[in-house]
């Protein structure tokens, strides 16, 4: 099955930001990155947005699709109508077209400690630690996030408060502590319960709503909350 | 011009060149260290290895170095060089258990140790898996224990150009850097190349768009020969139409190959291994399947049938979680109640940049690891597993080795004459050229040489129309134009790039291929249907000529395994 589709892309060229509409005949299956790499080896080689494995882990194809964000990779076209209004992410600056800087939300990211913390590290002489399925399964679903960056997008605290550190690294905040393997918890604690940290979280839960691996970050805040007003209490009676 | 400085300098942050870069910082906080990529750290290809790592963890329940080593060699139709395997399979388990502390979730037994599956080639299940996204939770381990170390200067985002090498000593590389669009020089003592290999010279691949073999080619064109490049590994299960890697562990958990008569035929092909026979053996009986019309008929031509259904969903989503939403999203198929529709996929550049077991190349301080060296443990046909393993203890080697070698040594200058030669060679006569040739009409049709005149069945007289066709291209692209003309994030500048890359790349493929006159691991020719240890046992090494590559010999590595007929 084949059809015309109209792509409205919001387009920035390092000075001016308007939109662009390309049609074309899309075939059923076709994906919105297959749509975009279309335009762009056929009638328009200086479209400019990001892409790599099409198959939804590396995070790279995040835009705004009808106001959503979504994988351009993992979404049909035919899923979502015959126009598609496609924009950068929001809360990021534009860098070119569908291009955004993600280099403060990576910072944001290193800046929760997102890695295990243990005090008997021993580069030489790694030893297999036990963790059991039950163990793994507390955390597992909270690794699964590709930092794509569309719960940033969607969040209204990172939209106002730029310094927030947003859905994606308080869940990486999170899944450490949540690691049964881990001894980090008292430094990341600190870390996210600052005035850039959870406390900032609206609880809308729209990063929730729009996360493309179905991750909750939501649900994330809101136990590092739990976590950290315990903390704060423990550490006024310590 | 902007000028950094900077001891060691590695390309790639894939699994290979976080490994290297967290191996240096470990053995010297005072070298610094850059890490260049051209995508962010995390977005690079190896997030898509699925299956699992290959490694030794229970020797108390049957499992040997002795037995690995055999697996990869016989796997490897006998090319591998075997004192790299006798080496690599040693030091691999050490590596799990670095990223177990490092956090990584492996999937564990009931009692809470590692756990390993079946794969293919292999006397023991030892692949070490993390469900069905292991180079995902790899990568994103690694990159997260790099934040650690404070000698690590990551340069995410610039696309490295050129490599400079004086008196056959390497002292740095070029970049632009994509969001400003300047072109930088990285000054450096030692560079370590890990960029990945070159799977997108195919069409139908389960390759990221990324990988495009940019540093094979830079290396090739600075004089650093590439080494058995005919050998490029088919998948025997991509999926229908967008060729998403259907993992091997779909088999070994259980899955079936069936034809259109519902026969498991891998009975026919090798009866002991059915269909966990080695990738190049399984995806010859597929294909062979096909020809000979025993294939399903779909919209995008024949296919082979992979069965899970009797597996059941609750297995299917603990060991095969992310295969289930691909077939669903990309397919729209659910694996816990149809077949998923495939067929073999070009997935593996066994060959890459010449380099010895230490990862050294030819250059001195030039250092490759990974997809894209050639050390050679993977010879003719990779294990599969295999590869990832030898990302991390091959991208250690390379990290300790630069460290060594820059003790003691001084930086030599990238001239200026060399800036501005770079500068000019990229901005005013590649991106400022007028022609009228589109880039992509050149790939497109680059993909088609390869996936018609290079795939599993090869011959002379179709290669020969192939060498042809990839020469018209190369000469056609003296004639693209570049559409964007702006510096910032310029993907059309970078794609065309890569575009050039690939097709120096493809003739080394080509033209290794039409010279050996034998069928062995993947390279399978119909002309020539036996392997032939007396004429062909040994390493093809392309070096670059501006006329098309130039080919030597040499010898492979035996230490303790003579070859023998290899029946699965
Ligand atoms: C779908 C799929 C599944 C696989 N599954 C498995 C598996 O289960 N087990 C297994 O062992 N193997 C598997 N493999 C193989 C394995 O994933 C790869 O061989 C391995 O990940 C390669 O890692 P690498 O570090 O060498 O390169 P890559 O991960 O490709 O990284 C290359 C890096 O180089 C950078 N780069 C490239 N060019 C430039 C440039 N010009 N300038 C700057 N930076 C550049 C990129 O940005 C990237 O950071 C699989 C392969 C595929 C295709
Ligand atoms: S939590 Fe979900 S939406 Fe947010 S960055 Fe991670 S994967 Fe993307
Ligand atoms: S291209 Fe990787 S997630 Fe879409």
């Amino acid at each position: 099955m084949e059809r015309e589709v109209i792509f409205r892309i919001r387009r920035f060229d390092g000075e001016k930001t308007y939109w662009q509409d390309f049609r074309f005949t899309a075939r059923k299956g076709m994906t919105v990155l297959e749509g975009l790499y279309f335009i762009k080896e056929n009638l328009d080689g200086s479209l400019a947005f990001r892409a790599s494995c099409r198959m939804g882990v590396c995070g790279s194809c995040a835009v705004k699709i009808n106001g959503r964000p979504r994988l351009a990779c993992e979404t049909q076209i035919f899923d979502i109508g015959s126009t598609l209004e496609i924009e950068p992410l929001d809360n990021m600056p534009v860098l070119k077209d569908l291009i955004v800087d993600m280099d403060g939300f990576f910072r944001k990211h290193e800046a929760v400690k997102p890695y295990l913390i243990r005090r008997d590290d021993d580069y030489e002489n790694p030893k297999e630690l036990l963790q059991t399925p039950e163990e793994l399964h507390a955390y597992y679903d909270f690794s699964l996030c590709i930092k794509c960056g569309a719960c940033y997008s969607a969040c209204p605290a990172s939209a106002t408060r730029s310094d927030y550190l947003g859905p994606a690294a308080i869940t990486a905040a999170y899944r450490f502590c949540a690691d049964s393997r881990d001894e980090g918890r008292e430094d990341r604690l600190n870390l996210v319960s600052g005035s850039d940290g959870v406390w900032r979280c609206h609880f809308n839960a729209e990063c929730s709503e729009v996360c493309p691996k179905s991750i909750e970050p939501a649900k994330a805040v809101q136990r590092m909350r739990l976590m950290s007003a315990i903390h704060m209490i423990k550490s006024i009676f310590r | 011009m902007e000028v950094i400085k900077s001891d060691i300098v590695i390309i790639g942050a894939g699994l290979a060149g976080l490994r290297a870069a967290i191996a240096a910082a470990e053995k010297s906080r005072e070298v610094s260290i850059a890490l260049i990529s051209k995508t962010y750290p995390i977005r690079c290809h190896s997030v898509c290895a699925e299956g699992g790592t290959a490694a030794v963890l229970r020797e108390d329940e049957g499992d040997s170095f002795d037995l690995h080593g055999w697996d990869t060699v016989k796997g490897a139709d006998f090319l591998a060089d075997q004192d790299a395997v006798e080496f690599f399979v040693r030091e691999i388990p050490k590596e799990i258990l670095r990223l177990d502390n490092w956090g990584c979730p492996w999937s564990r037994r009931e009692d809470g140790k590692i756990a390993q599956r079946a794969f293919g080639g292999q006397s023991f299940n030892r692949t070490v898996f993390a469900a069905d996204r292991t180079g995902f939770h790899e990568v994103h381990t690694l990159y997260e224990r790099s934040l650690m170390y404070p000698n690590i200067t990551r340069y995410d985002e610039y696309f490295v150009t050129n490599l400079f090498i004086e008196d056959n000593a390497v002292k740095g590389v070029s970049a632009i850097h994509l969001k400003t669009g300047d072109l930088v020089f990285f000054n450096a003592k030692a560079v370590i190349l890990a960029t990945g290999g070159a799977g997108r010279l195919y069409g139908f691949t389960t390759y990221s768009h990324q990988v495009t073999g940019d540093g094979l080619a830079i290396a090739y064109r600075a004089g650093v020969p590439l080494k058995d490049m005919e050998f490029v590994q088919f998948h025997p299960t991509g999926l229908i139409p967008s060729g998403i890697l259907m993992t091997e562990a779909c088999r070994g958990e259980g899955g079936y190959l069936r034809n259109r008569n519902g026969e498991r035929f891998m009975e026919k092909y090798a009866p002991e291994r059915m269909e966990l026979a080695p990738r190049d053996v399984v995806a010859r009986a597929m294909w062979t399947e096909i020809i000979e019309g025993r294939g399903f008929e779909g919209p995008y031509g024949p296919y082979i049938a992979l069965d899970l259904t009797h597996l059941g969903e609750e297995k299917i989503e603990e060991r095969l979680p992310l295969i289930r939403d691909a077939a669903r999203k990309f397919a729209g198929i659910d694996p816990v109640e149809e077949p998923i529709p495939v067929k073999p996929v070009a997935h593996y550049t066994m060959g890459g940049i010449h380099t010895n077991m230490w990862t050294e190349t030819p250059v001195k301080g030039l250092y490759a690891a990974g997809e894209v060296a050639a050390v050679s443990i993977h010879g003719a046909n990779r294990l599969g597993s295999n590869s990832t393993a030898e990302c991390l203890v091959f991208g250690r080697v390379a990290g300790e080795k630069a460290v060594e070698f820059v003790q003691g040594k001084r930086f030599s200058e990238i001239t200026r004459e060399e800036m501005l030669a770079e500068e000019k060679r990229l901005f005013d006569e590649f991106l400022g050229r007028s022609g009228d040739e589109n880039p992509y009409e050149i790939k497109k049709e680059l993909n088609e040489a390869m996936d018609r005149y290079f795939w599993i069945f090869r011959t002379g007289e179709e290669m020969k129309k192939g060498i042809k066709k990839i020469q018209e291209l190369k000469r056609r692209y003296e004639n693209i134009e570049i559409v964007d003309k702006k510096r910032g994030f310029n993907t059309d500048l970078m794609q065309a790039m890569e575009i050039g890359f690939m097709l120096d790349l493809a003739e080394t493929v080509a033209v290794g291929a039409y010279a050996r006159t034998e069928s062995r691991g993947a390279h399978y020719r119909l002309d020539y249907p036996k392997r032939d240890d007396e004429n062909w046992l040994k390493h093809t090494l392309a070096y670059y000529a501006p006329e098309g590559p130039k080919l030597e010999y040499i010898p492979v590595t035996i230490t303790k395994w003579q070859p023998v007929e290899r029946k699965y």
